[in-house]
Parts: structure tokens; C-alpha cells; sequence
């Protein structure tokens, strides 16, 4: 016991023999030195910014951003709108381009890998080929094979490729009927709403039912009849106040209808198949972890084989396939900003691009253009941490 | 397969063949092609895929394609139809697709230096050569040295600008630079980031998270427009050596969690080992842990490499010209117009070398690992 006691105070005596001091002395070491290379820098950045006359801060959004982006979704009118609309601007054109490639790259992805798990030689041949290939060329040679090897060799105008008559494709981007919304429209989002409520009401109905009487009730069939006919009948109701305006050729382009524009199709292709690559290698990884024994369980419990999947592969394959999946669509929207190399109007081209450009705020835009990925990512891993809790094996 | 003879003996007759059924081109269509109705059209819908995809291919890649140099240049630019690759344009511009602007009398420096590299990495990773240690020391510790004077000159070699840096060049000195550099910055913000002191494991997942949770390309942006802003007055760095720590800085976020992932692989049992045996902290992360924990970082960090790799054709977006950029600009020359497929099909192949040959080495790695932790 003495000689316990001995060493603990030998070890006092000497700070830098004591683990917890020695912890302490090195993280405040550190903790200074960052300190100091920070003020350093914004020393230096100060002195930098004052000689060229540029004054820092966020002043500079308001002033008018003097430019016309391409591609707008948002209204930005080029005599009035500020800077700060063009990031608004820019952030609208990322996110609706990650959300139609999160949603392609999703439906391709699982085709893809479902045909590497084919039984079928040459679907599973086409499909590892499509994975290796596309995953072992840059997305940035993809997208400029779209932009410039696809999109720019279609026909002009006059020439456009047409699918029945309402869809046109050409070099100007693609051309396609556009929903006009007339009086009485809200009605049918309202019936939308509910009918997805009942729906749900339905399917939990049925499964308290089934779980007290042993009865099955075919829910999903009657939840999926009433999303898609409640709408339906609410339109026919209501007199459809959705009518279409369809994309028609006068003079030197077509009139009427939504276009999209070559660089979002490009960008958008791009994208989706690239990701699509990577989300096939997860589900099929996924589908491959989920034991043979269990398939085999539940057909020994008589289940039929699209049950056996529905009830007892995919809710086990899902929970592998859903945190990397998650981390692929979040690679998805960082990858979007690669459009600036075929000048799609994302946050990363008009803003830490062009706007950074013009009013010399290096330090604000790129600051801020992080700022928002880095916003997106935490927001997607905390819904897959919620998603694991969620999911989590629950063991005895 | 046994018979009694009239002696009352077993005789063991011969195998009987499988039925014709099993055995054959046609029990093997129909096995894995045929087996049922929704099947057969699958491989229908496959084969139709085949037939709109390999012949246009072979037509445009060979039977169209212009082989040889003609009396004019413009001859396959010039849109002939049935239209095919432009070959003679890689032909022509080879020199400055994998050098850039690198003066051609300098370019066997290259050749040297990348030599060196990639037999010093085949020394270190394939099985059965000697001398592991030295082939580390002169990868790790030489090389970049020797690499650097080879490429830049200055004394007895005649200086070559960075800016005349380009090409496939670029992105083997960018991805493999970001790979090596990076590597100890990983490794220190794996470890902080399972430190038990509080302030080193915030500031390393911080880091780390923060890094991974922006694209390259604003990494980029703020290596060329952020970092001129924060050199004391007067002092200006190289436009290259800003991008070059741009991508030492983002990749040594995935290096970390790749090391990471390789020290949750290591049994508690290791560092209790160490520790009685009155290791420190470092000594017991170099001797016991890293070594073991690399090694099965091994695969991972190939992963990430191949990552940067294909990455590092972002440098076009801040003006340093490599291997896509320099295909687009050929295409872009008047004497090549129309091109551009030409040039991205020879920059797509050469990166599907590359990038394919290095994941199936992974892939090869990852089973041998595996295998070898096994109990």
C-alpha cells in the first residue's frame, strides 16, 4: 500500500509524468496554436481585403447582383435582383436538381442491382458491366459526354425528336406539356391529403384487425386505389380545373408548355447514372446480407415468393441498404455542383462562381457556399442516426 | 453404382454420363438464359440492348474511325458521315494529353519519375518482394524529394514552370501527392478523433466532418481565392502548390476515417498487450496498432485513391489544366473541331485503366485480408 502511495506522489511532483496534466498542457498547446494561426489569418485576410478596397461582411447581398442566370426557377428580374437572390436562386436549381437525381438514380439504381442478382447470365453480365464502367470514369468526363457528346449532337428545332406529339427534344433542351392551374384547383391536393390519411387509417386498421382475428385485408391495394382515384374523382367533380398547355412550334421555337433546359438534362443524366452505379452495388450487397436461411424460413412457412420478399428479405436488406444509400444521395448533391463545367446555374456556378467574381467577397461566398452543404449533410445524418435508432435490431 | 456378380462380389461399374439435359451449350442457354417465359424475354430485352449498343460502337470506335494521319488534318473533323473517331487527333496531341505543356526535351523526367513511383508502390504492396522496409523508407522518404526536383529542376536540370504542368502528368502528381501528404494527417486525426482528451477529439471530428461535408470543388474555389487572401502582404504562392494543399486537406479527412475504420478492427486485447508492456501512447499506436490497423487500411485507402484520382479532373474549374481539360481544349482547337467524343472516349479509357485495374487490386486485397482475420 506504501509503495502505491509512493509513486502517486513521485507522479505529482512531475506534471509532465502526470497523464492528466500532460493531457491538459497538450490540448492547451493545441488550442493556442489554432488560436494563433487564426488570428493570423484574419490578420492577414483584413490587411489583404483593406488594400484591395473590398469591405468585408454580408452588405454585399443586397446590392444588385447585375447578371441573368439561365436557368431560373425562382422570379429574378436582371435591373433589380440582388445578390442575394442569385444565391437563393442558385440554392433552388441545386436542390431541385439533387431531388430529381436522388429519385432517378434511386428507381435505376435498384433495377441495376436487382439485375446483378439476376438469374439470368446476360442481365447480370449487362449489369456488373454498366457498374464497372461507370464507376471507374470521372463524373466530370460523364457529364460533359452528356453535354457535349449527346445533347449537342441532337437534331435543330424544326428537326425535333418527338414522343406522341407532346413531348419534343432538341438541341434547345426538352420540351414538354406544362399543367395550368385554373379555379377550384386546391381541391385536388386537398383530396390528395386525404386520401393519403385514409389510407394510412386503412393499413393500420387492417393490421390490428389481422393481428387480433388472424383475418388479412388486402390494405395496400385499397390504400394505393384510394391515392391515386380520390384525386381523380375530385377532378372530374370539381370540372378539372388542371388543364395542359402543350409545347407547340412557331417561328424558330416552340410556344406554350415547360422546357428544361440542355445543361439540367445533361446534368441530370449524368448524375443519375453515375450514383445509380454506387446504389446498385449497395442493394445488392444489401440483398446478399440477408441469409439464405430466412428466405428459406419463411417459404418453409408456406409464404408465397413475392411475400417472402415484402415481409421477410426487404425489411432486412432495407436496414443495410439505407445508411449508405443516405451517404450516396448526400454525394449526389455535393456532385451537382460539377455542373459548372457546363455552366448549369447551381450555388457553386453563380454564387462562390460568378457573384464571388464580380464583388471580389472571396472569403463571404465560399464561407457561405460550405456552409450550406455542410447544412445539408448534418441534416441527412441526423436523419440517418434517427433512421438507425428507428430500425435498430431490437434484441432480448 | 455397384453391381453383384454371380460370385456374390460388389463390382463397381462405371459412372453413367449426366443426361444430355445437363450437359452442353443448349441445357446451359436454356439453364441460365431460357429457364422461364419472363426469363427468355429478359434475355430478349438484353440482347436487344446488345445489338443497339455494340455494333454502333465498333462502327464509330473502328470500322469509321480515322487511323492513320491524312494529307489534311481536317479530314476527320470535317463531319463525314458515317462518322467515326478521330484517332489521329489523340495521335497528334499524345504529347500534350499526358505531358501538357511540358517541354518536350524534359519529358523522359517524367517518364523517370512516375517509373520510380510506381515501382517503388508495386515494391512496397506486391507479395514476395524484399526489402518492404526500404522500399516504405525511399517511397515515403525519398521519393517526394527526388520526384520534386525531377519534376520542378532548378539546379542542374533546367526549370520547368508549374504552369506548364498539365495533362495525365497533373493528375498523377496531384492524386498521388494528395494520397502521400495526406496520409500522416490522416493517421493524427484518426487517432485524435478516438482520443480521450476533449479538446484534440473535438477539433479532429470537426475537421473531419466538416471537410467530408463539402464538395471538392468549393475546397477548390477557396484554394484559389481564399487562400492569396489569408499570405501576409507580399507573399505569393504558387497556384498549383494552393490546389495541391486544397487536395491534401480534403483527402486526409477520407484517409482518416479510412484508418479509423482499420483501428475499430484492432481488438481491445492489442492495446491492453501494449500497455502492459509499458508502452506509451505512441509507441504503442506505432509498434502495435497502426501496423496491424494499416494493413487493413490497405483496401480502403486504395478506395479513396481512386477516388482522388477520378477528383482530380476538378482542377480544370480553377484553371489548372490535366487529362480532361486537355482533351476538351484539343477538341477545341480550329484543326480539330468536332472531336470532343474523340477526346472523351481516349480520357474515359485511359481513367478506366487506371481506376479498373486499382479497384480489382483492392478487391483482390480486401479478400486476403479477410481471410486472414478470420478465426
Amino acid at each position: 500500500m506504501s509503495a502505491a502511495g509512493e509513486i502517486r506522489t513521485v507522479e505529482s511532483h512531475s506534471l509532465w509524468r502526470n497523464e492528466f496534466a500532460r493531457g491538459i498542457i497538450l490540448q492547451a498547446a493545441v488550442a493556442v496554436a489554432l488560436l494563433a494561426l487564426t488570428v493570423f489569418l484574419v490578420h492577414n485576410t483584413a490587411v489583404n481585403l483593406a488594400k484591395r478596397g473590398i469591405a468585408s461582411g454580408f452588405g454585399f447581398l443586397e446590392n444588385v447582383a447585375g447578371f441573368q442566370p439561365t436557368f431560373s426557377l425562382i422570379p429574378f428580374d436582371l435591373a433589380t435582383s440582388s445578390n442575394g437572390r442569385v444565391f437563393l436562386l442558385g440554392l433552388v436549381n441545386t436542390l431541385v436538381i439533387s431531388a430529381f437525381g436522388v429519385v432517378f438514380a434511386t428507381l435505376l439504381g435498384f433495377i441495376v442491382g436487382i439485375a446483378r442478382l439476376s438469374q439470368n447470365y446476360l442481365i447480370r453480365k449487362l449489369a456488373a458491366v454498366y457498374v464497372d464502367v461507370i464507376r471507374n470514369i470521372p463524373l466530370l468526363a460523364q457529364i460533359v459526354f452528356w453535354y457535349f457528346g449527346v445533347l449537342s449532337t441532337l437534331p435543330n428545332v424544326r428537326q425535333s425528336l418527338s414522343v406522341v406529339g407532346v413531348f419534343f427534344l432538341n438541341q434547345r433542351g426538352l420540351f414538354m406539356p406544362a399543367p395550368i392551374l385554373e379555379a377550384g384547383f386546391w381541391m385536388i391536393p386537398v383530396a390528395l391529403v386525404i386520401a393519403i390519411v385514409a389510407a394510412i387509417i386503412v393499413h393500420r386498421w387492417a393490421h390490428q384487425r389481422q393481428m387480433l382475428t388472424g383475418q388479412p385485408f388486402p390494405s395496400l391495394s385499397v390504400g394505393f386505389s384510394l391515392i391515386i382515384c380520390l384525386p381523380l374523382l375530385t377532378d372530374l367533380v370539381a370540372g378539372s380545373p388542371i388543364s395542359w398547355s402543350l409545347p407547340e412550334l412557331k417561328g424558330f421555337n416552340f410556344q406554350g408548355g415547360m422546357s428544361v433546359l440542355p445543361e439540367f438534362v445533361a446534368l441530370l443524366l449524368a448524375l443519375s447514372i453515375y450514383t445509380a452505379a454506387f446504389i446498385a452495388e449497395i442493394v445488392r450487397s444489401g440483398v446478399q446480407a440477408v441469409s439464405h436461411g430466412q428466405t428459406e424460413a419463411a417459404r418453409a412457412l408456406g409464404l408465397r415468393s413475392s411475400l417472402t420478399t415484402r415481409l421477410v428479405v426487404l425489411p432486412q436488406a432495407l436496414r443495410v441498404i439505407v445508411p449508405p444509400l443516405t451517404s450516396q444521395y448526400l454525394n449526389l448533391t455535393k456532385n451537382s455542383s460539377l455542373g459548372v463545367i457546363i455552366a448549369y446555374p447551381d450555388l457553386v456556378s453563380v454564387f462562390a462562381g460568378t457573384v464571388q467574381n464580380q464583388t471580389g467577397q472571396a472569403v463571404e461566398c465560399v464561407a457561405i457556399t460550405m456552409g450550406v452543404y455542410l447544412v445539408i449533410s448534418l441534416l441527412i445524418s441526423a436523419f440517418m442516426n434517427w433512421y438507425n435508432k428507428h430500425i435498430a435490431l431490437v434484441e432480448r | 453404382m455397384a453391381d453383384i456378380t454371380a460370385s456374390g462380389q460388389h463390382v463397381r461399374q462405371p459412372d453413367l454420363p449426366p443426361p444430355a439435359s445437363e450437359v452442353g451449350v443448349v441445357s446451359w442457354l436454356r439453364k441460365n438464359l431460357f429457364s422461364s417465359l419472363p426469363n427468355a424475354a429478359l434475355t430478349l430485352l438484353g440482347l436487344y440492348l446488345l445489338y443497339v449498343i455494340v455494333p454502333s460502337l465498333v462502327e464509330w470506335a473502328f470500322i469509321y474511325a480515322h487511323w492513320v494521319e491524312g494529307v489534311n488534318n481536317k479530314e476527320c473533323a470535317q463531319a463525314d458521315i458515317p462518322a467515326g473517331a478521330c484517332w489521329t487527333m489523340i495521335r497528334a496531341r499524345f504529347g500534350i494529353l499526358m505531358y501538357g505543356f511540358y517541354p518536350p526535351p524534359e519529358r523522359w523526367r517524367v517518364d523517370l519519375t512516375f517509373v520510380l513511383q510506381f515501382a517503388a508502390i508495386g515494391g512496397l504492396l506486391i507479395e514476395g518482394v524484399p526489402y518492404k522496409k526500404y522500399w516504405a523508407i525511399f517511397l515515403f522518404g525519398v521519393f517526394p524529394f527526388l520526384a520534386f526536383y525531377l519534376l520542378l529542376g532548378g539546379i542542374g536540370i533546367p526549370l520547368v514552370e508549374t504552369s506548364a504542368w498539365g495533362g495525365l502528368m497533373l493528375n498523377l502528381v496531384l492524386a498521388t501527392t494528395g494520397i502521400v501528404a495526406s496520409l500522416p494527417i490522416g493517421i493524427l486525426l484518426a487517432l485524435g478523433r478516438r482520443s480521450k482528451l476533449p479538446i484534440i477529439r473535438l477539433l479532429s471530428v470537426a475537421f473531419i466532418e466538416f471537410v467530408r461535408g463539402v464538395p471538392l470543388i468549393t475546397v477548390l474555389f477557396m484554394a484559389s481565392v481564399v487562400f492569396p487572401l489569408f499570405m501576409p502582404e507580399g507573399v505569393n504562392f504558387n497556384k498549383l502548390l494552393r490546389v495541391v494543399i486544397g487536395i491534401i486537406l480534403f483527402s486526409a479527412a477520407y484517409i482518416a476515417e479510412n484508418v479509423r475504420g482499420g483501428l475499430q478492427a484492432i481488438p481491445k486485447g492489442q492495446y491492453e498487450g501494449a500497455m502492459a508492456l509499458g508502452l506509451n501512447y505512441w509507441k504503442m499506436n506505432a509498434l502495435v496498432v497502426l501496423p496491424q490497423a494499416l494493413r487493413i487500411a490497405i483496401p480502403s485507402i486504395v478506395n479513396s485513391f481512386i477516388g482522388l484520382f477520378m477528383d482530380t479532373t476538378l482542377v480544370n474549374v480553377v484553371g489548372q489544366i490535366e487529362l480532361l481539360g486537355m482533351g476538351l481544349s484539343s477538341a477545341r482547337d480550329p484543326n480539330w473541331l468536332g472531336t470532343t467524343n474523340t477526346a472523351l472516349a481516349f480520357v474515359s479509357l485511359v481513367f478506366f485503366i487506371f481506376c479498373f485495374g486499382m479497384s480489382r487490386y483492392s478487391q483482390y486485397l480486401e479478400r486476403k485480408l479477410y481471410t486472414g482475420h478470420k478465426r
